[in-house]
């Protein structure tokens, strides 16, 4: 029954994506990709990663759905036609998504508890975690003490991230006194 | 939209619970899924759904964007002081063992310190990323 789930919506995801190709009006873009971020959501949820499903949904659908609107409000809402026929990129996003699948052939399978992540640190995190940290929710253990110097650079990335879009994206109100230096020069000008 | 009546009501109604619940994943997430982040993400959501209902104006009242650019700042200094804390208590840098008399205790506090840290950060991004945009579109 999961299996058949997944596969259900791993289909219609799918979908939006060929859906998400063909369509050249920037709005429908964006509530495609709104969906998608809903359907792999739910994807999520039933692999049971709650914690990564809740933040798929409120930041993948959620906010940055809002991003693209407001962005979407400071151009045009369709797409330009390109100028030439795009076979050179079609080709080569091909071929890396043909080496993919075939390096995805050597992945051990899905959920097989004799793959090299389970058997690393991860029995040393389920057994002694709880007594460690007293934390019975073993995700925050590893993120946030076994792991915290990883989610630290996180944090870092998260807050460059910000401070990088402001000092872009920030107006700055000019100083009287240039406006004044400003309006000096027009009226040389005159 | 701040004319439609239903969108306010709704908005009215579901906000607290919104918040509530970003606290909830915040504050349960030693025990259940969620955790800083994604605590931060919800709630910053709630504001910017609040923000879209009311209008921007509104959302920098109930969050002005000072509070906002300080917490972006405060959650990494939260997160780095912890380690420091660990530091001037003789452990190593991000070391929760030194934090309390109790090992596991200290581990508590040091997780709960660094959870804060990380909501702090992530919702103060969001937020400012939703009103740089948002404030670009109209006129000042």
């Amino acid at each position: 029954m999961e299996a058949l789930i997944i596969h259900v919506l791993l289909t219609a995801m799918v979908v939006v994506i060929v859906a998400l190709a063909l369509t050249r009006n920037l709005f429908s873009v964006v509530v495609l990709s709104g969906i998608y971020s809903f359907l792999m959501a739910t994807v999520l949820v039933a692999l049971d990663a709650v914690d990564v499903a809740m933040t798929e949904a409120a930041v993948g659908a959620g906010v940055s759905t809002v991003l693209l609107l407001g962005a979407l409000q400071l151009v045009a809402s369709r797409e330009a036609k390109p100028l030439h026929r795009p076979f050179l990129p079609l080709v080569v996003a091909i071929a890396v998504g043909g080496v993919l699948a075939y390096g995805s052939l050597g992945l051990p399978a899905f959920s097989d508890p004799q793959a090299p992540i389970h058997t690393h640190v991860a029995p040393r995190y389920l057994n002694d975690g709880p007594r460690e940290t007293g934390v019975p929710n073993v995700v925050t253990a590893v993120l946030a003490s076994y792991r915290g110097y990883d989610t630290l650079g996180e944090t870092v990335v998260v807050f460059t991230a910000g401070a990088g879009v402001i000092a872009l994206l920030r107006r700055r109100r000019k100083r009287p006194e240039e406006k004044q230096r400003k309006t000096d020069k027009e009226e040389k000008k005159a | 939209m701040k004319d439609d009546i239903i969108l306010r009501v709704v908005a009215k109604l579901t906000m607290p619970f919104m918040l509530v619940f970003a606290l909830y994943v915040q504050f349960h997430g030693d025990f259940g899924p969620g955790g800083g982040f994604q605590a931060g993400v919800i709630g910053a959501a709630a504001i910017v759904f609040y923000a879209l209902i009311f209008g921007l104006r509104a959302g920098q009242r109930l969050v002005p964007e000072a509070v906002v650019e300080a917490m972006l700042a405060a959650g990494v200094l939260v997160y780095a002081g912890v380690g420091f804390a660990g530091l001037a208590l003789g452990g190593a840098y991000l070391d929760y063992f030194v934090l309390d008399h109790d090992p596991v205790h200290g581990q508590h506090r040091g997780i709960f310190w660094v959870e804060a840290g990380v909501a702090l950060t992530v919702s103060g991004v969001m937020l400012k990323l939703f009103y740089m945009f948002a404030g670009r579109g109209s006129a000042e």
